[in-house]
């Protein structure tokens, strides 16, 4: 299967299976787009018509390319054939390994932002926070299902996690003073509003976290609008500049600015710009997860809107870059060379196997987005995993397991989706959410074209 | 080939072999939370 699409100036053909780029032009677009349906003479005949003005495209020209197009075909580089179904069946099912946690260290939080996913850190439930006994086992059960997985990861989660500061320093303290005799190399990370940071906080995490996630969704005005506090002041002047701060002593370690947009900033690059001017480089910005009748929520009429707002994005980023002022944007940082294996291109996101969520209470769930659905919940950190009948309806997610991806290209990019994404939209784990799919498409597109005009410089 | 240009990417079909260590990042825990891309995640097996 070839996806061949023009951007930025660019013809590009992705082949799907190879995993291959082609940047092409207009005459080979034509020839790679017909060649499957069209015999030689019909395509000859085609571009010479179409091309007739140009006098570089000679039938002797036509007849290279398409000898070319028949070399990359022969070399697996194109139109390669999908042989990985039973891959990603066979490699789910014969792995019981968990290797990451979600910990919800505090359901509670000190903000009051109204398009929380977690309805302000409660997740439909009693506000609560993790006690240190909880955590240790949450850290034994993972080490105990980790197989010989060397790296396993912890995030530190909410809520607001800093609300329960001393527990999360307790538990990495643990955590460290075990990971050798185990042979194993824990990575945590911490998803902060940024409210209760100072510098003591700052520098332990600078020390232990090998990633943070601040909550900044841009410009004021867009971020004071949700991120309040429940006075209703907005957070935004408040953390920025400790946001500032982390990062400034941060020493080159991983960071991500994360802001959400919604149907009010449909022009969420300009929060993007806005954050770079801040002097912050690791970006990302996610849609809105909400209800759609929710005022906030996205919309058809957003979509075109949208696309014009991620092609945005990329060509700026290119020209920063060239200026010496760029930023990364976490959609836009494809790894094409040393990316990852077919495996993990086919299995998922691993929620619910090899992902799972942890509530104060050590209960355990498939993802942070189906906390407090009794439907999903697993069992818990003491037991271990006893809803099997759940847990084996996330092993079977997979790139081939709605019949909606046979034929999309991306579906190596983005492993079938997110199973929560799916559910809110669908009802059910193995449905689709289209609108989803839609932007991750246009985002995948922009990410290959910046591969692509890297490699014309 | 004048009129495409290759460019370099990792060979799919040859990581059936070499892939599925396991050791990578779990996808949702770097920054996106609500969405599924694995594409941008770093292969870490060292003998790939």
């Amino acid at each position: 299967m070839v996806h061949c699409y023009k951007l930025n100036g660019y013809n590009i053909v992705l082949d799907t299976c190879s995993g291959s780029v082609h940047s092409v032009d207009e005459v080979a677009y034509d020839i790679i787009e017909m060649y499957k349906t069209h015999s030689a003479e019909e395509i000859t005949e085609f571009v010479l018509d179409k091309y007739k003005d140009q006098p570089d495209v000679t039938a002797d020209e036509v007849k290279e390319c398409l000898n070319d197009v028949a070399e990359l075909e022969k070399q697996g580089k194109l139109y390669s054939e999908d042989v990985y179904e039973n891959l990603a069946i066979d490699f789910k099912n014969n792995s019981n390994v968990v290797k990451a946690m979600c910990l919800h260290v505090a359901h509670t939080c000190n903000l009051n932002c109204s398009y929380c996913f977690a309805s302000q850190g409660k997740y439909q439930g009693d506000r609560a926070l993790m006690s240190f006994e909880v955590g240790k086992q949450a850290f034994d059960f993972l080490i105990a299902n980790s197989g010989t997985r060397k790296n396993l990861e912890v995030d530190f989660f909410g809520g607001e996690p800093l609300m329960n500061w001393e527990v999360v320093k307790q538990l990495v303290e643990y955590a460290r003073s075990v990971e050798k005799q185990h042979n194993k190399n824990f990575r945590f990370t911490l998803t902060t509003n940024g409210v209760l940071l100072d510098d003591e906080i700052i520098d332990y995490l600078n020390k232990e976290m090998c990633n943070v996630v601040l909550s900044l969704d841009g410009r004021q005005s867009i971020h004071d609008h949700f991120r309040k506090y429940y006075n209703g002041k907005g957070s935004y002047e408040d953390i920025v500049p400790k946001f500032q701060r982390l990062v400034e002593k941060r020493g080159g370690k991983d960071y991500y600015m994360r802001g959400t947009f919604t149907h009010n900033n449909v022009d969420f690059t300009e929060d993007i710009f806005h954050m770079a001017d801040l002097g912050f480089k690791e970006l990302s910005m996610e849609p809105v997860v909400c209800a759609p009748g929710d005022p906030y929520a996205l919309t058809e009429a957003d979509l075109p809107k949208l696309f014009e707002q991620y092609e945005k994005l990329a060509v700026e980023m290119i020209k920063r870059k060239k200026a010496g002022n760029g930023f990364t944007f976490y959609h836009y940082m494809i790894d094409l060379t040393e990316g990852p294996c077919i495996y993990k291109r086919i299995t998922g996101c691993g929620s619910g196997t090899e992902y799972m969520a942890v509530t104060p209470w050590g209960e355990l769930y498939p993802c942070h987005q189906f906390v407090g659905d009794p439907k999903y919940s697993l069992g818990d950190v003491w037991k271990g995993v006893t809803n099997k009948a759940a847990q084996d309806e996330f092993r079977s997610c997979n790139a081939y397991a709605r019949p909606e991806c046979k034929d999309c290209w991306a579906k190596l990019y983005c492993s079938g989706g997110c199973a929560a994404n799916s559910y809110h939209a669908t009802g059910k784990i193995s449905g689709v959410y289209e609108y989803g799919c839609e932007l991750f498409k246009k985002r995948m597109e922009c990410a290959v074209m910046i591969k692509v005009a890297e490699a014309d410089q | 080939m004048s009129r495409i240009k290759t460019i370099e990417t990792r060979d799919m079909n040859k990581s059936v072999k070499t892939g599925g260590c396991g050791e990578c990042q779990t996808s949702c825990q770097s920054a996106c939370k609500t969405s599924c891309g694995v594409a941008n995640q770093k292969c870490e097996n060292a003998n790939k």
